[in-house]
């Protein structure tokens, strides 16, 4: 089924391009004729552009020329209009001369994300466990004192009219260790028909809201507890993804993947397409000040041993919601966002004790996990935001629990323009029934080169 | 189950894509919209993505505007990286062939000489733009040049219509030159007057009435105004016998009246885009307004 679905695409993008190329010839003539006129037009616009431009310059000289002598203060202004009026002499031939003609001009766009932070808890992190959550991957508190994160490097091009590919690369240090991580490298059509794409590589799955993002666009210093206990932060893997956006008024996106399996809540991979996903998102607006973004997701995960000891069956289901409010609809200049994403995960399978393999025993059983967050944008420069944390530990398997883990968050954001900011953020983290790990944290975060066009 | 569903996709795709409907197109900016409508009437459909009330370097890529690019045959912009942080993003979600490039894509500013072409690009410059100032609606000339391109560009796309949009075009030019013409004589006693700006966003509008700009509340383009380089501002505006202290409707009043009030000279808003205060209509309106409201300063 999945072949043939492959197949019926091609053959839609073939027949589309066919239809293009047979265009009638008559109309392609008259097209082109008024192109040419156009040009003629643009020609003679620009000529007299010229004449208004040498003339302006003229009368600015003219007027230099009486102002010489003049104070200081006239004098400023004057080169203050006299600039753009010397500007306006345009070059004709720049209009249809290429932007760069060196060998670099076909470069990927190139970003770079640098990160650090100075977090203090008042909890050791490697005391810190988490009430019927085994912690995993990334899903672990913030290193204690000075922390670089993670930099990111991510380069990103159109490949040619059928193909746009990413690279995101993930540098980390880890005591006398650097590491470089592959954190996206994919490829993307963009020539499918029917607002159809499929994508390559290896991703962020599209499931819930904040997965598909990357961290640096995060509200907050850290995740939220949920994506740290089900995801172990964030789930990306090998694999493929079919997407359809719908023709209508309504955003509605669907779409599917399948992964290798490797990354928690994957593991072993198997057989190699060991996790799959399905997901729905829909949004709009309402009115011009209110827009809003909600989505369901499941991925299904088989594994022969995953990171916490779980072999089996493990289904997540995610339900997403997003409502952001601005004035006018100039939601950086101010507004308010809502956002909340509740899980919940049955698994069924065993548990294999990491220190002693014969000690198998079953871990069936439902957790569940949510956080609220909101975030008020109080303009260009600032923005502060409270979230809540909750999770509830299933009552049965290895790591069955009474005890349910919660953790509030604010945070102050100070945004000195597009490109950077410096985060303060304060948390109190109730992990488990004794302790409780008060967090401090002072984060930059910068964004260099390339202008990135973030998601809603 | 799943096999329905995907073939369920697929037709519905299929069916959503008829081969001759009217041309849809996704105009970024109020202008563009306007422009399409004088040139295709209602040949084509237009949905336009913001208001002249929101500052169009700032859009979210929200999901309603992923819904009308995914249904767009063309997009009509300024171009120039003006939404680079926010349409290429709609344009890859929205997984629309058409307007990933080639002919569904229109860059006004890529039809015209821009201005401001920075010789040096650096952030620490504020918000530059590496293809020159993309803020080109506000110059008569270059609107009527990107005119004739969008024409041509609509009969590339619809050529079924082709002879009504060359048609369109003449009536919109022949009424387009008088105007100007008009604006010109009007706005004659405006020639060689100094302004102080918001956001240097203005280079067409005075270069083509002769104004001069002497000062901007920005500092830099896109950084918010800061309070010693207002001050600064205060000497430059009150030596400079200043007409008007300009600003886009979309902009925050607050930095020009307070330098309004200081220095007595007036802070107006123009309307920068078709729907900009209830005068600016169309194109003809925005233009008539603007003149009216410096004219008016100028009194």
């Amino acid at each position: 089924m999945k072949k043939s679905l492959l197949a019926l695409c091609v053959c839609i993008a073939l027949a589309n391009s066919a239809t293009a190329a047979t265009t009638v010839p008559q109309s392609q003539i008259e097209a082109l004729e008024a192109r040419i006129k156009a040009l003629e037009a643009n020609d003679e616009a620009l000529r007299k552009q010229v004449a208004a431009a040498s003339a302006a310059l003229d009368a600015t000289r003219a007027e230099l020329e009486a102002m010489k002598g003049a104070t200081a203060p006239e004098l400023a202004s004057t080169q203050a209009g006299a600039e753009p009026a010397a500007e306006t002499a345009p070059e004709p031939e720049s209009v249809a001369a290429p932007e760069s003609a060196n060998g670099n001009a076909f470069n990927p766009a190139i970003s770079i994300i640098l990160n650090g932070s100075y977090s203090d808890h008042s909890l050791d992190p490697d005391q810190y466990y988490r009430s019927g959550f085994p912690l995993v991957g990334e899903g672990v508190p913030s290193a204690q004192g000075f922390s670089l994160g993670e930099s990111e490097i991510s380069f990103a091009a159109n490949i040619d009219e059928k193909f746009y590919g990413q690279l995101t690369l993930a540098i980390g240090v880890d005591g006398d260790n650097t590491e470089l991580g592959v954190e996206e490298a994919f490829i993307d059509t963009t020539a499918l028909p029917s607002g159809f794409t499929l994508r390559a590589g290896r991703f962020f799955s599209n499931i819930g809201y904040l997965n598909s993002h990357h961290t640096h666009t995060d509200k907050f210093f850290d995740r939220p507890l949920a994506y740290q206990a089900f995801v172990a932060n964030q789930f990306g893997d090998t694999g493929v993804q079919l997407r359809w956006v719908a023709p209508t008024d309504l955003f509605v996106e669907l779409g599917g993947e399948l992964f290798r399996g490797q990354n928690y809540p994957g593991g072993t991979a198997v057989h190699g397409a060991d996790v799959g996903t399905l997901f729905a998102h829909a949004g709009g607006d309402v009115g011009v000040e209110n827009s809003w973004l909600a989505g369901l997701s499941m991925l299904k995960s088989n594994t022969d041993g995953s990171e916490d000891g779980f072999s089996g069956d493990s289904t997540l289901y995610l339900a997403d919601a997003t409502w952001k409010w601005a004035p006018e609809g100039n939601f950086k200049d101010g507004g308010v966002t809502v956002r909340s994403e509740y899980f919940m995960v049955d698994r069924d399978g065993l548990y294999t004790d990491p220190l002693d393999p014969l000690l198998d025993q079953p871990w069936t059983g439902t957790s569940r996990g949510v956080y609220v967050e909101g975030i008020y944008r109080i303009n260009r420069t600032w923005e502060t935001g409270y979230r809540y944390d909750h999770l509830w530990a299933s009552d049965s398997g290895p790591y069955a629990s009474d005890y349910n883990p919660v953790r509030h968050s604010v945070m102050l954001t100070w945004l000195n323009s597009e490109f950077s900011l410096l985060r303060l953020q304060y948390s109190h983290d109730q992990p488990n029934p004794t302790d409780v790990d008060n967090v401090l944290t002072l984060q930059y975060q910068v964004s260099l080169g390339a202008h990135g066009a973030h998601k809603f | 189950m799943k096999t329905y569903l995907l073939s369920a996709l697929l037709v519905s795709g299929l069916l959503a894509s008829p081969a001759q409907a009217k041309l849809r197109i996704f105009a970024c900016e109020p202008e563009w919209g306007s422009l399409v409508h004088e040139l295709a009437g209602d040949k084509v459909d237009v949905d336009v993505a913001t208001s002249a009330m929101q500052d169009v370097h700032q859009i979210e890529a929200k999901p309603s505007l992923i819904a009308k690019i995914r249904r767009a045959d063309l997009t009509v912009c300024s171009g120039a990286e003006l939404e680079v942080g926010w349409l290429p993003q709609l344009v890859r979600q929205s997984g629309n062939q058409k307007v990933a490039s080639g002919d569904g894509v229109f860059s006004a500013a890529s039809q015209v000489t821009t201005l401001q072409k920075p010789a040096k690009l650096d952030r620490a410059s504020g918000d530059v733009h590496p293809q020159g100032n993309p803020h080109i609606q506000m110059d008569p000339y270059r609107m009527l040049t990107v005119a004739k391109a969008l024409t041509a560009r609509l009969a590339l796309l619809d050529p079924t219509n082709a002879a009504f949009y060359q048609q369109r075009l003449a009536d919109f030019s022949a009424r387009w030159s008088t105007a100007t013409k008009k604006w010109e004589a009007k706005a004659a006693p405006l020639k060689g007057r100094n302004i102080v700006v918001q956001h240097d966003a203005w280079i067409y509008l005075t270069t083509w009435l002769g104004i001069k700009q002497v000062g901007a509340l920005e500092p830099k383009p896109g950084v918010p105004p800061t309070s010693a380089h207002l001050a600064s501002l205060v000497a430059i505006t009150k030596s400079s016998n200043t007409l008007a202290i300009i600003r886009a409707a979309y902009q925050d009043p607050k930095a020009s009246e307070w330098l309004s009030e200081r220095t007595g000279v007036p802070a107006v808003a123009l309307p920068f885009t078709v729907g900009g205060n209830p005068e600016s209509k169309d194109l003809f309106g925005m233009f008539d307004s603007t003149i009216d409201i410096l004219l008016g300063a100028a009194k």
